[in-house]
């Protein structure tokens, strides 16, 4: 055993050495190459209504657990329709993107995906990967405004369907905090900023923020542009029209900096709310005793609130739209929205009566009343919310004129969406110093243009 | 570490000689019994790395996308985030294999002459049974910032108390600019007062359950001949109330420390609130004074040391990495040193030489095979780091504690910039090259 322990270990290290080289490139690899199937043919029917339909529709979705029962409640309700559709629902998660990329590298996508990042769907519909939705365009616009319409196109062709959208512009405060400080439920700036600082004075630091998520950042700056400049100039912005060193974007920023530039009004301080992540930015606000008043963020933060504190709705937890900014009440109005938008690789006739069945008010109506959805279909009614909360974060997304989508998650992923860089990273470097605002726009703006030119 | 799969070299000699008449059946027996093995390795091990390095002169997106040149491997050098990888790459292969080593020799050593070695050997080797991203998620709970949370700075909070105590209000501010920095640190009001003078002293920042016990309405007391007295008061009501004014619905703070300051600075008389916040200095010679409170009660409790900010995260994350390594490290080299020929170390013993020098001089050269094995497997487990990466590290700063290998996945898959993904995989391929070409080197010497 002795004289042979030299030899067993060195070629232990050269097994080692092998497979330490070979992961980092199979890792790559495997994302690209796999697959190489071709497409599987899924339907062999041919007329477009009622039981004549059949075939099979593969759909992938980002929905797991209970998002995920009520979604095959959705699909049974479709299947009273069309008995001989089969759908095939298939959760992957946060796994999504990664899944479809290597999919679609492969030449064999699913008939429809989940893609909640318009940039994403550009992409693919520049790519020539996705079919238009021709078919379901009256379906749509019977019961979506023209925005939706909007949102799902690219270059004039329509080819995403909303199905489920957050509203992004809520705020969530603590009810026995303001009551306690004697602050109001702020329904503009001026009002947030002096109830922040009567809730500070009250001992109660007035912000939780998720920091350490770099896209809760964004989402706040994108609300004070939003309710500052209108829908407008935020689309020019989210195409790059506008330049990040634009003045707008200056004020804006002094905006953003009256809340995080008051380090003691923020729990845990900046360096703390960098490593605080969403969720825990909001089990922070709704704690025994409470750590903070307020937390900026979408209607997701009820789910979290319910499943992670004590406090009721209305009497422990309430929220209120993003506070007003310019007095122009389009502005104030408009919400951002975060949402599932539905592309599909294939059209025929299972695929074509699926869509068309999701785009109607009952499919809709199913998951509202379930909770934790909203959705732009104008036909769903507010009392198809479960509760008063919902039905006050819910309700304005099919109500509103303008909805305009988060922006990072419009831009090319590099700057828009990943961990680190581009906008989350910069952001979080504004959190960090907040008195560098014209260096934080540079960085933004060089940022930006690199992910522009190399984005196409 | 899969060392239970490799068994000794085919002895020297075992190959048959080779006859004319039945190669050609022989090279067939021999490619038919290969071919399995040499199926999975090009579907696996070549197809991916061809195909990554072609990919890396291509464009972002598609089986290939379109010819870019060698533009990804500029963008590799251009962008601040790779760059950052490759810096920390540099810091992670100068600092691991030598520490992982040094202290896996240590333990080597020292356990050979404890009791108790099985069981000291089998708690240095767990943390290599728990799977990395396990390690990064508890080392990340240790080392949060916040004192109640993270059980490193916890231990600093109890060591920081035992010097410097949190005062009684750490949170409290002036409800107005009424202060100034006094003599000693302590916080003094900006107008001098007189006998017959009434300091009011308003604070807010108290959360009502942060209050002393016993407090009641606040009370701003009538001027006193030959006195001066004051109230500290939580300035606070609902809707904020009026700042310097004691209002109704405001408390006293009971128990504060207040000081007397003559026109120098020194201190000539404390004293404490009652339940009304009120205090009273009485019979107090002419004279301007200072009123003001020690910077003690305002002290603010340990807040902890930012392990996981920016500039610590990457020590942070080294310091967890070297603590899952060690373990193996010390388990290879003990194993080494059990095969040593102890009568070298005796021999050396007899000769008079002391412990120190035997090590030095015996033990590290006689261990240098396996010392090496050790450092170059580190090197190469270094540069292809990932998972305690991303498991430790916050989003907020995985762009300063980036590595190569975090940094490919994101260009690659959630970037969706294939390209430059494949690019940094094949850097990171070559980087590795020149350690292997050292391994082989080292075989082939050994098996000569």
């Amino acid at each position: 055993m002795r004289g042979s322990l030299r030899t067993r270990w060195t070629r232990a290290a050269r097994l080692t050495a092998l497979a330490a080289v070979t992961v980092g490139i199979v890792a790559v690899a495997a994302g690209c190459g796999g697959g190489g199937g071709g497409a599987k043919s899924t339907t062999e029917a041919m007329t477009t209504s009622g039981a004549s339909v059949k075939g099979s529709v593969t759909f992938f979705g980002v929905w797991t657990g209970n998002e995920q029962k009520i979604f095959q409640q959705v699909i049974a309700a479709f299947n009273k329709q069309y008995p001989n559709v089969k759908v095939n629902y298939k959760p992957e998660g946060d796994n999504l993107n990664t899944v479809l990329a290597t999919r679609i590298t492969g030449g064999n996508p699913p008939d429809i995906a989940d893609i909640a990042q318009p940039g994403y769907v550009k992409q693919l519909a520049d790519q020539g990967e996705l079919k238009p939705l021709t078919y379901a365009k009256g379906v749509i616009s019977q019961n979506f405004a023209p925005a939706w319409l909007q949102l799902g196109s690219v270059n004039g062709t329509l080819y995403a369907l909303v199905y489920k959208a957050s509203n992004k512009s809520t705020l969530w405060y603590n009810v026995p905090v303001f009551k306690q400080a004697g602050a109001k439920p702020p329904q503009t700036w001026s009002q947030l900023m002096s109830a922040a600082s009567t809730i500070k004075a009250s001992g109660t630091p007035a912000w939780s923020l998720c920091g350490a998520s770099g896209w809760t950042l964004t989402d706040l700056f994108e609300n004070i542009y939003l309710r500052m400049w209108g829908p407008q100039k935020y689309d020019q912005l989210t195409t790059h029209s506008i330049k990040w060193t634009d003045s707008s974007v200056t004020k804006a920023l002094t905006y953003m900096k009256q809340i995080v530039g008051d380090s003691s009004n923020i729990y845990g301080g900046t360096s703390g709310a960098l490593q605080t992540d969403y969720p825990t930015c909001v089990d922070y606000v709704y704690s025994t005793p409470p750590k903070a008043a307020m937390v900026p963020e979408a209607d997701f933060v009820s789910s979290e609130i319910l499943a992670n504190t004590k406090a009721k709705p209305v009497t422990g937890f309430n929220v209120v739209p993003f506070p007003a900014i310019s007095k122009n009440s389009a502005y104030s109005s408009a919400v951002e929205i975060g949402g599932d938008l539905l592309v599909t690789f294939r059209d025929n006739p299972a695929v074509e009566a699926f869509m068309k069945y999701l785009a109607t008010a009952q499919a809709a109506e199913i998951w509202a009343k379930k909770g934790g959805f909203g959705t732009g279909n104008k036909n769903v009614p507010a009392s198809a919310y479960p509760d008063a909360i919902t039905r006050a974060t819910e309700a304005p997304i099919g109500k509103a004129k303008s909805v305009v989508f988060d922006m990072s998650d419009e831009q090319p992923a590099s700057f828009g969406s990943t961990t680190g860089q581009g906008e989350w990273g910069l952001f979080q470097k504004f959190l960090q110093n907040p008195s560098n605002i014209k260096g934080i726009q540079q960085q933004l703006e060089s940022a930006a243009a690199k992910a522009y030119k190399s984005g196409k | 570490m899969s060392d239970a799969s490799i068994t000794a070299e085919p002895p020297p000699g075992a190959a048959p000689p080779e006859s004319s008449g039945e190669g050609l059946a022989r090279h067939l027996t021999g490619a038919f019994f290969l071919a399995p093995a040499l199926i999975l390795l090009a579907v696996w091990l070549l197809y991916p790395t061809i195909y990554t390095v072609i990919r890396s002169f291509f464009g972002r997106s598609g089986y290939l996308g379109a010819w870019v040149g060698i533009d990804n491997y500029k963008t590799l050098f251009t962008t601040s985030t790779i760059l950052t990888a490759i810096k920390n790459n540099a810091i992670w292969v100068a600092v691991v294999p030598a520490f992982v080593t040094a202290i896996g020799l240590i333990f080597a050593v020292l356990t050979e002459r404890v009791r108790w070695a099985v069981a000291f050997k089998t708690v240095v080797f767990l943390p290599m049974a728990i799977s990395a991203f396990a390690t990064g998620i508890t080392w990340r709970i240790m080392y949060q910032q916040n004192p109640s949370q993270g059980a490193i700075n916890a231990l600093g909070r109890t060591v920081s108390d035992a010097f410097s105590p949190a005062g009684v209000l750490p949170s409290a501010t002036p409800s107005t600019p009424i202060f100034q920095q006094g003599q000693g640190g302590a916080l003094i009001l900006k107008t001098p007062l007189r006998p017959n003078g009434v300091a009011l002293i308003g604070l807010t920042g108290i959360a009502p359950q942060d209050m002393p016990k016993g407090s009641t309405q606040a009370v701003q007391p009538a001027p006193k001949p030959g006195a001066i007295d004051g109230v500290v008061w939580r300035d606070f009501k609902p809707g904020g109330g009026k700042p310097g004014v004691v209002e109704q619905g405001e408390l006293g703070i009971p128990g504060v420390t207040v000081q007397l300051q003559d026109s120098a600075g020194k201190v000539m008389r404390t004293t404490k609130t009652d339940v009304h916040g009120t205090f009273d200095f009485a019979d107090v010679p002419p004279g301007a004074y200072n009123v003001g409170i020690g910077a003690q009660t305002f002290a603010k409790p340990f807040g902890g040391y930012s392990w996981l900010g920016p500039s610590l995260i990457t020590p942070a994350l080294l310091i967890a990495y070297i603590w899952i390594w060690a373990g193996f490290a010390m388990v290879v080299i003990a194993a080494g040193l059990s095969a040593m020929p102890r009568d070298v170390l005796e021999a050396a013993r007899t000769d008079g030489a002391s412990e120190w020098q035997v090590f030095r001089r015996v033990t590290v050269p006689l261990l240098a095979p396996v010392l090496s094995v050790v450092f170059i497997t580190m090197i190469i487990n270094v540069l292809k780091v990932f998972d305690i990466v991303i498991a430790l590290a916050p989003d907020s700063v995985q762009a300063n504690a980036n590595v190569l290998a975090l940094a490919m996945w994101r260009t690659a898959f959630t970037a969706f910039d294939f390209g430059t993904g494949s690019a940094i995989a094949v850097f990171i391929f070559l980087l590795v090259i020149p350690v292997l070409a050292l391994n082989i080197r080292r075989f082939r010497s050994e098996a000569s």
